[in-house]
This record gives structure tokens, C-alpha cells and sequence, in this order.
């Protein structure tokens, strides 16, 4: 198991087994299959159709196997629709947000757990209180502060409103506090000033924490969607997720078109899919401790 | 987690340490700060102000023309028979169903998985609980986009329900309601021509016989995806909460002959109990905010049955111009949410003076859904 949560499990005692067990057991197999069947058919079908010609979706929209294989509907996502585009900007988004978030939020979150600087306290509770705060009810606040500073529509809307997370701070600040001091004390008789200390020594220890933020921080910048939603309405600035919405909504929406939209949507899935077999560890530990707030 | 560990107290090594600190502190914060006051507080406060005027997005909200109306926005949307408190209410009631099936569902659907995955002898743990947890790390967008194919009217839903004999809806253009479905099939009403009783008037403006409509079919297709989506995150933290128990108190329990069953009832689920809160509460906040969804596979069609006050909000002020009557619809759902917060909030921390402080609490990053 990868997860951070490997135990020795002593063994069951003794007289247990026999065909009980066995039945359950086969029973819960039987559960889990099918389970995995409705979490994962879907996705099957999702590359399947997108390899498909248009009569053979709607006909065989169940059938795993494409008949004929073809790449139009790849062709056509990259011919006919923006996806040229929204694939740069979703990864210059994406990296620019991920590298910001991972750099202030640990910066942040070191301060947090070890400078003792006044207002400290109040500080971390306005962030965790911030984490609380519905994403849906600032579609309109963060729109007005956009227009107001005169930032709408650019790539500094995309990216600076989120380039920091209030739970990000948060992450790192709990795993900072788990670090010994006592490691940078050897930093500190040397003379290495505060911000050197945070480079050079704790922020290299976090590593496991650095690793769980970027992850989590690469997999939701690429998802994003309604921030980009109010931030930009130029098609030029689109992300693949806001494409992918305005395709579905749009002109090339009326139509039915699945080999062409499901494409698109396997091109916004791959990267995140990739991440998320390497690093699955990391996605679990960032489910479980992320928003540990309170 | 409060602040359990403190910074080590170190004596002043020389004059105006402290000082030094405090400077420092706020440089590593400053950037975070700046960002979070300008793009989190200081929105919400100008969408406060909003909220109390009729301004049409054009110019700045802050010039003298644009009219200051008061709580007028506040109030339309629940009190004057007009459209906007039609189109507010209706939204509260496909929410409120949504609410209502998509918590439970989630909760029981990722207890079960949880339950069987963390069983000890079940061989390729890993493989089951990526599997259930992978549509949590996906593109809401894609997933809606796939599941408009999915739910098409010759789609894979329908050819399966073919499969077996039935003849599925078309999913997405069916208003009905699915309360209305099931009281029409056992007779007891019929949904083409309901009781007058019901019709004739109601809270609100909406009738009871709308209150008492259930999801449309439309609607279920959303529930069912994000029941799907969100299972295998709260599965995985019933997982941890399973973990978490210690192995010698099953095995006190099965010297004393409980079974597996009993053991379930009178040692797993109640030391479940905070997970379970917190997953129901979690639950609550995350499904009174359903939007991508919406914007991508309906839209609130057919027949405003798929509206939600977020998505309503949006509308209102970024399709219609409205924005004074949007930023008030948003700042009701906030209030809503933020009680939701508190009441979690106050519960866990209750129960922890209990516990003395040692309960673990675990919950999922908050996905902006």
C-alpha cells in the first residue's frame, strides 16, 4: 500500500475461514468488480468513441472496440476547434500557477509555523476561514476586482487570483511544524538569515509536502473552471476546460458530434490521468490532509 | 488543528531579534496576504455593495449614477410575485432535491467501498481503491462532457436499459419530476392532470404540487455524475478513519464472539461517527454549490428544472446584466454555506474538547466544483 498508512497486521486468529468466509468473500469480489466496472467503463468509452466515425458512436455507443479505428475526430480538434490553443494556455497556466502556489504557499506556511512575528495568529485563522469560502458566491466579486484593476480578459487574470491557495498554506504549515527545530539551528550559528534557512534547508526537507502540493496544485489549476469563466471572454485566452464547455455550448454543439467532443475531452483528461498513476499516493495524502482545517 | 506546536523560544541572541522576526514573518506572508486580501476580501465587500444597487456591469459600480436600491434585491427574491423569485425558489427546490439524494448517496456508496476495500485478505486493495478514487481527480468538464454522451438518447444508459427491456427517457430534455413519476405509476395521482388542491397555490409562489415535483429525470442524470465523482475521495477518508481504529479492539470483539455484523454495528460505525459527520457535513457544503455541471450539460433546461441558485447567480448578472439581483442571490447561498461551515465547525469542536483533543480529523482539499 503507498499510502503513508503501511501497518503490520498481526494474524487473524485461529478457526476463522471455511465456506463462510469464502462466500463472503467471492461476494465481495463479485461487489468490487462490478464497482470497478461503473468507475472505470465509462472512461473506456470515452476513448473508444473518440476513436470512432460518427454513425459507429451512435449506433455501438457501448462498444469498447472501434469499427473503423479513426483519428478524425482527433483531426477535426485540432483543425477545426481552438484546441492548439487551449492546450498552450491550460499548460502555461498550469505551470505558472503550480510553481507560484508551490513557492508562496510554503513560504507563507514556514512563516506561519515557525517565525513568531505579531498578528501570526490572527493571520492563520483569517486563512483557514478563507479555505471556507464557497468558490461559487465570488464569480461576481472576483469579476468586479478584475474590471476594476483593469486586468479582465488577460493571462494576469487567469493566473494571478489563484496563484495562491488559502489550503495550501495551510498543508504546508502543518507539515512544516512536524520538522525539528533543531535542524536549523546548525543554519543559524552559521549566520544563514531567515530566508536563506528556508531555501536552503526546510523547504528541501519538505520535499514530501512540496511533492503533494504541486501535485495537488498541477490537477486542480488543469481542471479549473469557473474561474476562468469570469476572467476571461476572448476565445484567444481559453483553457482546455473552458473550450471544452464553450464546444459543448456553442456552434459545433448543436450537432451531436461525440467523436470530436469526447476527444477533447480524453486531450483534458490525459495529463491529469498520467499524474494521478505515478503519484496516486500523493492525491490520497492531499485528499486526506488537505483541508484538515478547524 | 490548532496551534498545538509552538515555535521554540530561543534566548535573544542580540538586540532587535524580535524585531527581525517580526519583519520577516510578514515579508514571507506578504505575498499570500496581498493576494488573498485583493482577490477574496476586498471582492466580497464590493459585491456587498453591488448586491444593494442596479448596476448593469457597465462603468464602475462606485459612480454616482448607478442607483442605490437598498435591500430591494434581497427582498425580490423573496417576497415580490415576480420572475425573479420564481426562477430563485425554483432553483432552491432542484437544489434541495439535489441535496437531499446526492448526500446520502455519496455517503453510503463511499462507507460500502471503504468497507470492502480495507477488508485484510482482499487481494489488489490498490487497484479497486485507484479505480473508485480516479473520476475524483478528473476534469468536471470532460466528465460532464462524457456523461452527455453517456445519457444521449442512444446513448450507452439507454442501449443497457434497452438491453433489459426498458425504453429510457430521453435524459436531458425530460422535465418531469420523478416524485410526480412514482406517485403517477401507483396511481396515486396523475401527473398530467394534478389535483387542484395542489396546484392552486403554495409558499413562495411556487405551487405545492412544483415543491412536491422530486428531481426531473434531467436532474438525475447530474446526481448520478457527481455521486459517481465524489464517492471515491470520501471513500478514501472512511478508509483512513478504518485504518485508524486500532486492530486490538476487533480483536477484543471477536474473543467475545461478536460477528462480523456485530462487530460492524457496535465497534466500526461508531468509531466512524466523526468521518461520518464530517463527510455528511462536507457533503451539504460541497452540493448547495453545484455548477460546472449545470453550465455544461444543461444550463437549468429543461424547464428550469436543472437551476441552481450558483448557476442562477451567474445568469442573472452575466447573461442578463442584473447584477445587483446576482451578487444577492450569491450572498444568500453564502449565508447558507457559511452556517453549514459553522454548524460543522461547532460540532467537531465540541466533540473534540470531549475526546480531549486526540480525534483525527481528515477532509478532502475543497474542490471548487
Amino acid at each position: 500500500m503507498p499510502a503513508a498508512k503501511t501497518r503490520v497486521v498481526p494474524a487473524r486468529p485461529e478457526g476463522r475461514g471455511g465456506i463462510g468466509s469464502l462466500l463472503s468473500s467471492f461476494g465481495g469480489y463479485a461487489v468490487l468488480v462490478f464497482f470497478s466496472l461503473v468507475f472505470l467503463y465509462p472512461f473506456v468509452i470515452q476513448v473508444a468513441n473518440s476513436f470512432k466515425t460518427e454513425p459507429d458512436a451512435a449506433a455501438n455507443p457501448l462498444s469498447p472496440i472501434p469499427d473503423p479505428v479513426t483519428l478524425a475526430g482527433f483531426e477535426r480538434v485540432f483543425v477545426d476547434t481552438g484546441m492548439p490553443l487551449w492546450l498552450g494556455n491550460s499548460l502555461l497556466v498550469t505551470v505558472v500557477i503550480t510553481v507560484g502556489r508551490v513557492f508562496l504557499d510554503s513560504l507563507a506556511g514556514y512563516a506561519l509555523a515557525r517565525l513568531r512575528f505579531r498578528g501570526r495568529k490572527a493571520l492563520f485563522t483569517a486563512i483557514v476561514a478563507i479555505i471556507a469560502v464557497p468558490g461559487v458566491v465570488l464569480f461576481i466579486p472576483k469579476f468586479l476586482v478584475l474590471n476594476q484593476l483593469g486586468i479582465y480578459d488577460s493571462y494576469t487574470a487567469l493566473i494571478l487570483p489563484i496563484i495562491a491557495d488559502a489550503a495550501g498554506v495551510f498543508i504546508m504549515k502543518q507539515f512544516f511544524e512536524s520538522i525539528p527545530v533543531s535542524v536549523e539551528e546548525a543554519a543559524r550559528i552559521d549566520g544563514a538569515g531567515r530566508f536563506r534557512i528556508f531555501w536552503s534547508v526546510v523547504l528541501p526537507m519538505g520535499r514530501p509536502a512540496v511533492i503533494t502540493l504541486t501535485i495537488i496544485s498541477f490537477q486542480s489549476s488543469w481542471n479549473e473552471f469557473p474561474h476562468t469563466l469570469v476572467a476571461v471572454q476572448d476565445p484567444s485566452l481559453f483553457t482546455l476546460p473552458r473550450g471544452l464547455a464553450d464546444l459543448v455550448s456553442g456552434s459545433l454543439g448543436t450537432g451531436s458530434q461525440y467523436p470530436l467532443k469526447l476527444g477533447a475531452a480524453v486531450l483534458a483528461t490525459i495529463p491529469v490521468a498520467i499524474i494521478f498513476v505515478i503519484f496516486q499516493r500523493y492525491f490520497i495524502r492531499g485528499a486526506n490532509e488537505g483541508a484538515d482545517k478547524g | 488543528m490548532a496551534e498545538t506546536t509552538t515555535a521554540p523560544r530561543r534566548p535573544a541572541r542580540r538586540l532587535g531579534d524580535r524585531a527581525r522576526e517580526n519583519i520577516a514573518g510578514w515579508l514571507f506572508v506578504a505575498p499570500v496576504v496581498v493576494i488573498l486580501t485583493v482577490f477574496f476580501l476586498v471582492p466580497i465587500l464590493m459585491a456587498l455593495w453591488v448586491s444593494l444597487t442596479d448596476w448593469n456591469g457597465q462603468g464602475s459600480p462606485f459612480r454616482a449614477q448607478v442607483p442605490f436600491v437598498g435591500v430591494d434585491n434581497y427582498t425580490k427574491l423573496f417576497t415580490q410575485d415576480d420572475l425573479s423569485r420564481l426562477n430563485f425558489m425554483t432553483s432552491l427546490r432542484n437544489n434541495f432535491y439535489y441535496v437531499l439524494i446526492v448526500v446520502p448517496a455519496q455517503t453510503i456508496l463511499a462507507l460500502g467501498l471503504a468497507l470492502i476495500v480495507n477488508r485484510r485478505m482482499l487481494k489488489g486493495k490498490i487497484f479497486f481503491r485507484t479505480a473508485f478514487f480516479f473520476p475524483s481527480v478528473t476534469s468536471s468538464v470532460a466528465i460532464s462532457v462524457l456523461f452527455l454522451f453517456i445519457f444521449s438518447n442512444s446513448g450507452a444508459v439507454n442501449k443497457l436499459l434497452a438491453i433489459v427491456g426498458v425504453g429510457g427517457p430521453p435524459w436531458f430534455s425530460d422535465a418531469r419530476g420523478v416524485l410526480h413519476l412514482l406517485l403517477g405509476s401507483v396511481g396515486l395521482v396523475d401527473p398530467e392532470a394534478p389535483p387542484e388542491a395542489l396546484t392552486g397555490g403554495g409558499p413562495f409562489g411556487l405551487s405545492w404540487w412544483d415543491w412536491l415535483s422530486g428531481p426531473s429525470v434531467a436532474m438525475c442524470t447530474i446526481i448520478i455524475l457527481v455521486v459517481w465523482t465524489t464517492s471515491g475521495t470520501f471513500m478514501l477518508m472512511f478508509l483512513a478513519a478504518l485504518q485508524d481504529i486500532p486492530v486490538t479492539l476487533e480483536e477484543a470483539s471477536m474473543l467475545d464472539g461478536a460477528n462480523s455484523r456485530q462487530r460492524l454495528r457496535h465497534v466500526t460505525l461508531p468509531m466512524l461517527k466523526p468521518t461520518l459527520f464530517l463527510v455528511l457535513t462536507l457533503g451539504l457544503i460541497a452540493t448547495w454549490q453545484v455548477f460546472d455541471q449545470v453550465y455544461v450539460m444543461s444550463q437549468g433546461k429543461p424547464a428550469k428544472t436543472t437551476l441552481t441558485p450558483a448557476f442562477l447567480s451567474y445568469q442573472t448578472a452575466f447573461k442578463e446584466l442584473d447584477y445587483g439581483t446576482g451578487a444577492a442571490i450569491s450572498f444568500v447561498l453564502f449565508v447558507l454555506i457559511v452556517v453549514l461551515a459553522a454548524f460543522q465547525r461547532w460540532v467537531m469542536r465540541d466533540r473534540d474538547a470531549k475526546d480531549g483533543g486526540t480525534a483525527k480529523r481528515r477532509a478532502p482539499r475543497q474542490r471548487r466544483t
